[in-house]
């Protein structure tokens, strides 16, 4: 089958979602946004098509990678059409008053101008519903808190490739507990050179080995605390 | 003849040197700073490092230069200072080599610029050439005899900063870190990797792999490459363990004894230039250098054997099945 014989507008939406999976899969962007456009103007929320077509399309993709089959070039063109799927779908979300999962703060820190697992793991999420602050490369210990003071997120992701700046993550975390709000956020660390007893020996929650196993951490860590929330409140009747 | 060539011709192998930056973290560096900073500030810590490795058996010892390129200094502000820290990296480690008492060589470290390139990131590969001639102008000026060009995840930047030693009139090597499912984060297998930078015009005087993750999976990127290219003079630097978090540095888990048998596996499975990457001390380097001066080359190992003697691999080759899933828009 060719390019050309593929009319996205008549497929049926069953086809066009499975469609969509693909072509995320593909980094195919412009198709993502057809898509997009197409189910919402079949009367679509904006939240079905973020979960059904966008979301899902992506964790087949972040299941791909954690498995070694796709690599990051593969994988940031996927996020790259869904990032244009979502410049759709945000403005449309926040109007709908559409569920957030979460929200996270995320940088690469001090020393280190590596990016490219950072954006992935922002990227992907995004994607998966969290709202994600993301403070860019280099980041101090000072910015780390003023955006933790702004934007009070549950979870705090921190990354590194160096092996001259993943030390400075026990920086950040010595700070939070100096400041007693170690114990409300989660902390989850990342980048080349990590390991898990490297991130259990600087403090963190977790150590996630790629953007994918990001994801579902920080899933598992929201879970974790609705159930808590769930505990701690009286139970109707 | 190439330097790194006739060098190999007196003995077979070579002992390259142990890690840069983590050792000068046990010297007070402190995290979040440029290492690159101390050639011009901290100079007597570095001859000392370089000086330190030498004294154990290094053959060639690498320029604390890894973060030189302008893209990196950038972060520190240094970025007008390229060539005056990049050729003060190679002239301390020029003497300590010619003062050495024995031949060693100077390796012009040049690490990737930490940015991606076009189509998926702005940095174009003319851009890095640039980039990439700048640092090498100032390592060629400070006395480097062979660009050094190492932890490369990416095939592009491999090749723009292969084309700035060639047009700095300089020989260079290349290595890849292999970290991700057994290849680089970009997807490039050490048999691809091989054979692609070998097809370069000039071509390397060795390549290989350094950093990455484990031991255990540094000498499978080695099999893989000396599978594809066995002709090749093949490098590999690895990590000494697994790094732990003690006091206020980094410390690895790898022992010397531990780093000697990895040096032998290494040789076995076919590189001839050998040393250690992030956490080799150079206690660790006396130790693989006393391994391979009473080593007799032994058979090629296989995966098992190398789990076998190192341990388990950090991130083995993916299992699965399937491969990349098909497309309906393609026929």
């Amino acid at each position: 089958m060719s390019d050309a014989e593929i009319n996205l507008a008549e497929l049926s939406d069953e086809d066009l979602v499975a469609q969509m999976h693909d072509d995320l899969y593909d980094g195919l962007k412009e198709e993502i946004t057809e898509g997009v456009n197409i189910l919402l103007g079949r009367g679509w929320t904006p939240y079905n098509v973020l979960t059904i077509a966008l979301v899902e399309g992506m964790r087949i993709v972040g299941e791909d990678f954690r498995d070694g089959i796709l690599f990051v070039p593969e994988v940031l063109l996927s996020a790259n059409a869904m990032k244009a799927g979502m410049f759709i779908l945000r403005p449309l979300l926040a109007e709908t008053g559409a569920p957030k999962i979460g929200k996270m703060v995320v940088g690469t820190v001090k020393g280190d101008i590596h990016d490219i697992g950072k954006n992935l793991v922002g990227m992907m999420l995004e994607g998966a519903g969290f709202e994600v602050i993301d403070l860019g490369v280099n980041t101090s210990v000072e910015r780390f808190l003023a955006a933790i003071d702004e934007h009070k997120p549950e979870i705090l992701g921190m990354s590194a490739l160096l092996t001259t700046t993943m030390p400075y993550m026990k920086v950040v975390i010595q700070a939070l507990k100096d400041k007693g709000i170690r114990d409300e956020l989660v902390v989850l660390v990342g980048g080349a050179p990590l390991n898990e007893e490297f991130a259990m020996s600087v403090g963190a929650d977790a150590y996630c080995r790629d953007a994918a196993v990001a994801v579902e951490t920080a899933q598992t860590f929201m879970k974790r605390r609705s159930n808590q929330a769930g505990l701690a409140a009286p139970k109707p009747a | 003849m190439a330097i790194i060539e006739e060098r190999l011709k007196e003995r077979g192998w070579l002992l390259a040197d142990g890690a840069t930056g983590t050792n000068l973290f046990d010297r007070g560096l402190t995290s979040g700073e440029a290492p690159e900073l101390w050639n011009a500030d901290r100079p007597e810590e570095i001859t000392r490092l370089y000086r330190n490795f030498t004294d154990a058996g290094a053959d060639i010892i690498l320029t604390n230069s890894f973060g030189g390129t302008s893209r990196r200094l950038m972060l520190h502000n240094a970025q007008s200072r390229v060539h005056d820290l990049n050729k003060r990296a190679a002239s301390l480690a020029r003497e300590v080599a010619d003062t050495s008492g024995r031949k060693v060589l100077v390796g012009g470290s040049v690490g990737p610029t930490g940015d991606l390139f076009a189509p998926l990131g702005e940095l174009t590969e003319a851009a890095a050439v640039e980039v990439f001639v700048e640092q090498i102008e100032g390592l060629k000026a400070g006395g480097a005899d062979v660009i050094w060009i190492e932890t490369m995840s990416a095939l592009e930047e491999m090749r723009a900063a292969a084309d700035a030693a060639t047009l700095c009139g300089m020989e260079y090597t290349i290595t890849a870190s292999f970290d991700t499912a057994g290849m680089t984060m970009m997807g490039l297998s050490p048999a691809n990797m091989a054979t692609s930078t070998l097809g370069f015009a000039p071509a390397p005087h060795g390549v290989g792999c350094n950093c990455g993750v484990g031991a255990s999976d540094l000498v499978c990127s080695v099999l893989g490459i000396t599978e594809a290219v066995p002709d090749a003079v093949v490098i590999a630097k690895a990590n000494c363990g697994v790094p732990r978090v003690k006091g206020d540095s980094v410390v690895y888990t790898g022992t010397p004894e531990l780093m000697a048998e990895y040096a032998r596996l290494a040789r076995d499975a076919g590189a001839s230039i050998i040393g250690g990457c992030c956490g080799t001390s150079p206690a660790h380097l006396a130790a693989m250098r006393d391994a391979l001066d009473r080593h007799t080359k032994r058979a090629r190992p296989d995966i098992d054997a190398v789990v076998a003697a190192l341990g388990p691999l950090v991130a083995p080759p993916s299992t699965a099945t399937s491969s990349r899933r098909p497309s309906r828009r393609r026929s």
